[in-house]
């Protein structure tokens, strides 16, 4: 396959980045995108180039660390992980436009690196049980209805990738708080803790600059995960019980 | 946004209902109408009970767009450098156009209130000081009728998308089957308001109603 790529190239967090042109050939349909630009940028080098910088770490899906935005896709045409992402999803000769994840909450730091700590600070605020729950014997002292493990492990499968974040044109982080506070909120060890949690990481979710959700779907589409929107009805559900209670 | 906006869903509903009397005539639209002003008499004065609803409406209606000004100053704030391509492949176009759509139906608000209450204003130059021929009047003009039609489009897919949401917005939508009756409501909510408000200017325009 032959491609023609167009970069968001920024050298760092500061200077002014604008879109280039590159054109990549003898790409195989079974290399995953990552590869792709890692031929792109092998091609870079010998050239004398920069390289184009993108987050990459276990290339297996589970990191959330690759994150694109490939053709106004969060993570491309698929529902998975740029790393996942095959170039069998695309065709011989076309044009594919890679920009980093746009929110001001997620500031470029180089090309298509964004800054993801504000995810982090959003965790560091309440999305964990302070106690000491036991090792894993001591989980068959506390039962959990089978329902409620499946819909916590389920939504606990979130990778924080800010895929959300992206492809929000809100550019809300909702549905990442969201699978936080149902993953605790439906297990008995995040009970104690529950009210503070979500006033805490929703007053650290506007402080850093994300938008408010007006539950246009946008993110659960591009969730790589499929975290579901229920999980937004949940946060917020927690938020009006949190304020009744007095928070 | 989510409780203002059912505030004004249960409004739209009853002020649909009523504009139905319509159907019944000049005596039945104007009884009504005269109705409004006198429930609640003699505990209430004149106009008490409407004055009440009114005072409520207008809170209602600047907590809607002061809530809906701060979202969007929050939303252009949270993505200052916008993408070169974007694609959108899980939101319906009701939910995109909520803050335009919204301005819309602000700016035909504007209008109809001068039109049918605050000045009454008959675009075709008749009498104003009874209800159901100034309505007759105004819906007879056919650019007037394609005015408020266009309006409840937009009042249509409002109410699409912010039923759904505000059901969201207060937490009722836990589960894959709430969600999908949220949707329908959603729907519902949309086509029986915008298509029960369409049917008296369409009927007048056709001289059913005259």
């Amino acid at each position: 396959m032959n491609l023609t790529l167009n970069i968001w190239r920024q050298a760092n967090p500061t200077a002014a980045g604008a879109m280039h042109q590159y054109h990549v050939q003898d790409i195989s349909e079974d290399m995953s995108f990552l590869e792709m630009l890692d031929v792109l940028n092998e091609q870079l080098n010998e050239q004398g180039e920069d390289p184009v910088a993108f987050d990459h770490d276990c290339r297996e899906g589970i990191c959330g660390s690759c994150d694109l935005m490939i053709d106004g896709q969060a993570h491309g045409p698929e529902v998975t992980t740029t790393c996942q992402l095959h170039m069998r999803s695309f065709k011989d000769g076309q044009e594919i436009t890679i920009e980093p994840w746009r929110a001001s909450a997620f500031p470029v730091i180089k090309d298509l690196i964004v800054d993801r700590s504000a995810f982090d600070r959003i965790i560091q605020a309440g999305g964990y049980v302070s106690v000491n729950t036991g090792a894993a014997p001591d989980a068959h002292a506390t039962p959990v209805p089978q329902a409620d493990a499946l819909k916590a492990f389920n939504v606990a499968t979130c990778i924080g990738c800010g895929a959300c974040v992206a492809a929000c044109p809100n550019g809300s982080a909702s549905l990442f708080m969201g699978a936080k506070i149902t993953h605790l909120g439906r297990l008995p060890q995040g009970q104690p803790e529950r009210d503070e949690r979500v006033v805490n990481m929703v007053a650290q979710h506007d402080h850093e600059g994300f938008g408010g959700c007006t539950n246009i779907g946008e993110c659960t589409a591009a969730c790589p995960k499929e975290i579901p929107l229920d999980v937004i009805s949940q946060l917020n559900r927690d938020l009006r019980t949190a304020i009744r209670n007095g928070h | 946004m989510a409780a203002s906006g059912l505030v004004f869903i249960g409004f739209v509903l009853a002020h649909m209902y009523g504009n139905l009397k319509a159907f019944g005539g000049e005596e039945s639209f104007n009884e009504y109408a005269e109705h409004l002003r006198t429930i609640g008499e003699p505990l209430l004065p004149e106009s008490g009970l409407l004055w009440i609803l009114r005072l409520g409406l207008i809170a209602a209606l600047v907590v809607h767009v002061a809530s809906a000004f701060a979202l969007w100053k929050r939303a252009s704030d949270a993505r200052p450098v916008k993408y070169q391509v974007a694609k959108r492949r899980n939101s319906s176009l009701s939910s995109r156009t909520m803050r335009w759509g919204g301005l819309t139906i602000l700016a035909f608000l504007v209008w109809h209130l001068l039109n049918f209450s605050i000045v009454k204003i008959n675009p075709a130059g008749g009498e104003t000081n009874n209800p159901y021929q100034l309505m007759v009047d105004t819906f007879d003009l056919w650019w007037m009728t394609l005015i408020y039609l266009v309006a409840m489009a937009a009042l249509a897919m409002h109410l699409h998308h912010g039923t759904f949401s505000a059901m969201q917005t207060l937490g009722f939508t836990q589960t894959v089957a709430a969600r999908s009756r949220a949707r329908l409501a959603g729907w519902v909510v949309a086509v029986v308001v915008a298509g029960g408000f369409s049917l008296v200017p369409l009927f007048t325009l056709f001289g059913v109603i005259e």
